[in-house]
């Protein structure tokens, strides 16, 4: 008896789970603020077990021919409604500078012509939007760890954030966020040129962020700034990015 | 569903069962992994169709993007929906690339919202499904697989033996499906030459493409296991194939349905959750399939 029981109420239990699955629970589960935790929990999954297997490993490098012959640009095309970044853009970033604060023991600020004369790195890598397509593209600037160095990070840093000179669709102002491990990744560097010429403005004058093993939105492109930081919580909507408060996209963009 | 009136039977044949008999048919690993799978299943076509409308145009080789040439594209052509194929286009209105949602509005996007998850545009919401499940998806089936090597169901059930492996055996299952003719007796409690085929591609093939092409994706994973990117021919041509791995899931779980209410769902369907099976009749003059 007990075993016809059980067995009609897994029948039961299969159907209802195959219906509710098939129609509208998709949607009702995915507004549920408990099971839209445990599927957040995935992200915490994805960034331990890709740093417990890669480490400090290279993103793939490729050859000059493997080049996309046209590299598409994507989000801001232009910080032009900024007024500082239009007047710097019209003079050629002459007397454009970065600055680099927060929990350091050296406020800087550096012109084009001082992250030109730090070790350069140039590497050709593939670039991966979210929505799914690539580009590939050649980098040249010094490694964010250079910048990092000269300024001297707190031992509270981490976290830092590049503040960008773009205001995405006229909202809230552009930024992201890298953690440290991230940061002193030797792929991880502040690109001002492009195959082979300065930073075209669509592609985010005069300077981006190139963090290789993470998705497209994670490379600030107008960077104005570098902001060490203990935590992300208090910053604009504490998500730690631009598109990760506004669409709730992960903080952690390694797949 | 009926269930026999008359108290449970104990089947605990002596020597051969015979048509009719109720037997053990599927383990508890099979049942418990087959409808993990199914959810787990389910919910990465859905999401993945999803993310799939994020950029609905599918390349081959490591870069592919909006000035690059796609070998698959569902668009939006004034108002039509069109799906693109190696320069073939089919018009899909309705279907693909636009179609009426369930609010009446016309919604121009490569898969409809009946088939996503969510059923209206978050690239987000999407990856957070997709991402968490294939987690479920890849232990789901790292577990059945490791459970079944050691419990003899691959040996056992899956080997596709020699004999089975000729082409006139082959042919055989294959005109026997065609005409329906499906094992009976004790012959039913075997996996058929076909099914064996079916299953195994899915276990072996499919799934394992899927998940492999779906980390060779991911920009993180690619500097832990570039080999994989050499081994699919690049990141674009691995989601092409990721996709044609989901689109040949579609046809198996099509193709199976098919198969499981032509061969009795009510009978399928239990012997899948409860493990017990009653055993076809045998036709007129025969012993079994065999």
């Amino acid at each position: 008896m007990t075993e016809r029981v059980s067995r009609r109420r897994m029948l039961a239990l299969g159907a209802t789970g195959a219906g509710g699955l098939l129609l509208s629970g998709c949607d009702k589960l995915n507004g549920n603020a408990t099971f839209r935790g445990l599927l957040e929990s995935a992200e915490d999954a994805h960034r331990g077990s890709q740093r417990l297997l890669g480490g400090g490993m290279l993103a793939p490098e490729f050859a000059a021919a493997d080049m996309s012959p046209n590299f598409r640009a994507n989000g801001s095309r232009t910080a032009a409604d900024n007024a500082e970044w239009a007047a710097h853009a019209a003079s050629g970033f002459a007397q454009w500078k970065l600055r680099v604060d927060g929990l350091v023991l050296r406020p800087l600020d550096l012109s084009l012509d001082a992250l030109k004369a730090l070790p350069q790195r140039t590497q050709i890598t593939r670039h991966d939007c979210v929505e799914g397509w690539s580009a590939i593209g050649q980098w040249t600037g010094p490694q964010l760890s250079s910048v990092l160095k000269a300024a001297g990070l707190l031992p509270a840093a981490r976290f830092l954030v590049f503040h960008c000179a773009d205001k995405f669709g006229g909202a809230a102002p552009y930024y992201e966020s890298i953690d440290l491990m991230d940061a002193f990744h030797p792929q991880t560097i502040l690109a001002h040129t492009m195959n082979g010429g300065p930073l075209a403005v669509a592609h985010g004058a005069p300077l981006r962020l190139r963090v290789e093993r993470q998705l497209g939105y994670k490379q600030a492109k107008f960077v104005t700034r570098i902001e060490a930081r203990s935590s992300l919580a208090g910053l604009y909507g504490g998500k730690g990015g631009f598109w990760e408060d506004r669409a709730d996209y992960a903080w952690y963009a390694g797949i | 569903m009926s269930e026999p009136s008359q108290p449970e039977p104990v089947p605990e044949p002596i020597g051969e069962p015979r048509g009719g008999d109720r037997v053990r048919r599927h383990r508890l690993s099979t049942r418990l992994w087959h409808w993990t799978n199914l959810v787990a299943i389910t919910v990465m076509l859905m999401s993945g169709l999803m993310i799939f409308n994020a950029h609905p145009r599918l390349y081959w080789g490591p870069f592919g993007a909006n000035p690059d040439h796609p070998w698959l594209e569902v668009t939006d052509m004034g108002g039509r929906g069109q799906l693109r194929i190696a320069g073939h286009a089919f018009d899909t209105t309705g279907f693909m690339g636009v179609a009426t949602d369930a609010h009446g509005e016309v919604q121009a996007q490569a898969f409809p919202g009946w088939m996503t998850i969510p059923s209206t545009y978050s690239l987000a919401d999407a990856r957070l499904w997709h991402l968490a499940f294939a987690w479920v998806l890849a232990f789901a089936l790292l577990g059945y697989l490791v459970w079944s090597l050691l419990n003899g169901h691959v040996r056992r059930d899956l080997h596709i033996t020699r004999a089975e492996w000729s082409p006139r055996h082959i042919v055989a299952d294959v005109i026997d499906h065609a005409r329906l003719r499906f094992p009976t007796g004790v012959a039913a409690l075997r996996y058929n030459v076909l099914q064996k085929l079916a299953y195994c591609g899915v276990l072996f093939g499919l799934i394992p493409l899927a998940i492999l092409t779906g980390l060779t994706m991911s920009p993180a994973f690619n500097a832990v296991a570039p080999f994989l990117l050499d081994l699919f021919g690049g990141r674009q041509s691995a989601r092409s194939l990721h996709f044609l791995a989901a689109m040949g899931l579609v046809l198996f779980v099509a193709v199976h349905l098919a198969m499981v209410v032509l061969a009795g769902p009510v009978n399928e369907v239990r012997s899948m959750i409860t493990g017990w099976y009653r055993l076809p009749k045998e036709r007129e003059g025969e012993r079994g399939h065999d």
